[in-house]
């Protein structure tokens, strides 16, 4: 049985919760019950809904707040995480004491006490291929808060399989995406991305950053949704693509439309299983880089040791300024995509030791300057991160 | 015709920082050629060696997308809109 906006309801005994509600149910859900766009018949389809939310990250935490509160009644929350500090600054589900404690047990935790009345499945494992469609087969709706591009093809083509809707959020530094993918006769993702960008070309958000409340608002929006799909009230967003700049505080919309050319849920449509998204994405091949292999390494340890006796060594820094702001070990500040054009500020003369935070753009500074004819050149083997390790703890880690 | 072509925030790197760009086109071929004339380092992050735009990337004008009307042969008037909207991952965790 379906809904006029194609979501499944209960079907009887299979199951779900009682289709009434408690005098405490009542009370807590009164704001709901005297609004009429949910009223009883939203609150009780609301109880009997079944949502998956995959991550308990930063679109998860205001997501699991908001279905909670909102009483949908059975919550799956997929994640194998540890929280840690770097956390706390956006993912609202998790406090300091947290810190340490797997994602799922703190996330489980804190729900449970905004809401007993509802069921929360904590679900402490790495959504795969083997997993994925035995896994979302219980839910209603899907909604994706993950952060890597395999998760997000693998999320989209289990979705398309099992005909369920894909509540979409992503975020980058101040902007967001927010869709609802594998509707009835509405685009996949493939439709909008038929593939991912290779390894390295675009910056994650631990390389790029994020505003600690944009994935507030997008989690918020992507919970808008999925309340409106189980209640079936107003206009999904549905072959629509909402990009939010929180910079500028503007919202745009474009359409979307579904490629009758999609593999995954087109016409022709060649992908019936769920593949190897690491191989689709390239994700191998990033794991064993070729060109690092020759690059000069030194390690922390020895750089202060050597430091310390007085060689004449030229700490080159590539990372960006306002990362020399957070911490640094006094070199010389060249940008990595500065380098090109400063390259003459150098003395190849010099023994030269490059480093970042952690050893990868550095890595690539040490490839460039070696192809400029720099011979004495090494690479700071795991970046100012290892120094404040093995040489300075007062160096913060950021 | 002057159009605006607007870059999204993974790409602002290659455009000194600059949240559009305004160019003079008839095309949005013409108009995304301007652009990468004008910045160089963007064109590897929207067109692949062989000169086609890369599959995670996708172009609007105004709110339809080019793939759906005649691609880099779309026709574009003064005061169109024409959208960079990679795809971007970062959710969950870092």
């Amino acid at each position: 049985m379906a809904t006029k906006t194609g979501v499944p309801v209960a079907a009887p005994g299979d199951g779900r919760p009682d289709a009434k509600l408690s005098k405490e149910e009542v009370l807590r859900y009164s704001r709901h019950l005297i609004m009429p766009e949910v009223g009883m018949e939203g609150q009780l389809k609301l109880k009997q809904a079944r949502v998956l939310c995959i991550g308990t990250g930063g679109l998860g935490a205001p997501l699991g707040l908001y279905l909670a509160a909102a009483g949908v009644g059975q919550i799956g929350l997929v994640d194998f995480d540890v929280v840690d500090f770097t956390n706390l600054q956006r993912q609202v589900l998790f406090g300091t004491s947290d810190v340490g404690r797997p994602k799922i047990t703190a996330a489980a935790d804190r729900l449970r006490n905004l809401n007993p009345e509802i069921r929360i499945d904590a679900i402490e494992e790495r959504l795969s291929s083997e997993n994925a469609l035995e896994l979302f087969r219980d839910y209603d709706i899907i909604v994706d808060g993950t952060d890597n591009f395999p998760t997000r093809y693998l999320v989209n083509d289990a979705c398309v399989l099992l005909g369920k809707p894909n509540v979409y959020g992503s975020i980058f530094r101040f902007e967001g995406q927010i869709t609802v993918f594998g509707y009835p006769d509405g685009p996949c993702y493939r439709c909008l991305y038929p593939e991912p960008p290779p390894p390295g070309l675009v910056p994650s958000c631990a390389e790029g950053g994020v505003l600690g409340v944009l994935p507030g608002i997008v989690g918020t929006i992507q919970a808008a949704e999925t309340l409106k799909l189980i209640i079936g009230k107003g206009q999904p967003l549905v072959g629509r693509l909402l990009l939010f700049d929180a910079l500028g505080m503007k919202f745009r919309e474009l359409k979307l439309r579904k490629n009758p050319d999609c593999p995954v849920c087109g016409e022709n449509r060649t992908l019936t299983k769920l593949i190897d998204y690491a191989e689709f994405c390239g994700i191998r091949g990033e794991e064993a880089p070729s060109t690092v292999t020759n690059i000069p390494e030194i390690t922390a340890r020895e750089l202060k040791a050597r430091l310390d006796r007085g060689d004449d060594i030229y700490v080159l820094d590539v990372r960006e300024p306002h990362e020399y702001q957070i911490c640094n070990i006094h070199g010389h500040l060249i940008p990595l995509g500065e380098l090109p054009q400063r390259v003459h500020e150098l003395d190849s003369s010099r023994e030269i030791v490059a480093h970042c935070k952690s050893g990868k753009r550095s890595a690539q500074a040490v490839e460039f300057l070696q192809k400029a004819g720099f011979r004495k050149i090494s690479n700071l083997k795991g970046g100012i991160l290892a120094w404040s390790d093995e040489v300075d703890p007062s160096v913060p880690k950021y | 015709m002057a159009v605006k072509v607007i870059i999204p925030t993974p790409l602002r790197a290659y455009t000194g920082k600059r949240e559009s760009v305004d160019v003079q086109a008839a095309t949005v071929g013409e108009a995304l050629s301007a652009v990468t004339t004008q910045f160089s380092d963007l064109k590897k992050h929207l067109f692949s060696d062989d000169g086609r735009l890369r599959s995670f990337v996708n172009v609007y004008v105004n709110d339809e997308d080019i793939r759906y009307l005649q691609k880099d042969q779309t026709s574009v008037k003064a005061g169109d809109t024409i959208s960079i909207v990679p795809s971007i991952a970062g959710g969950a965790r870092d």
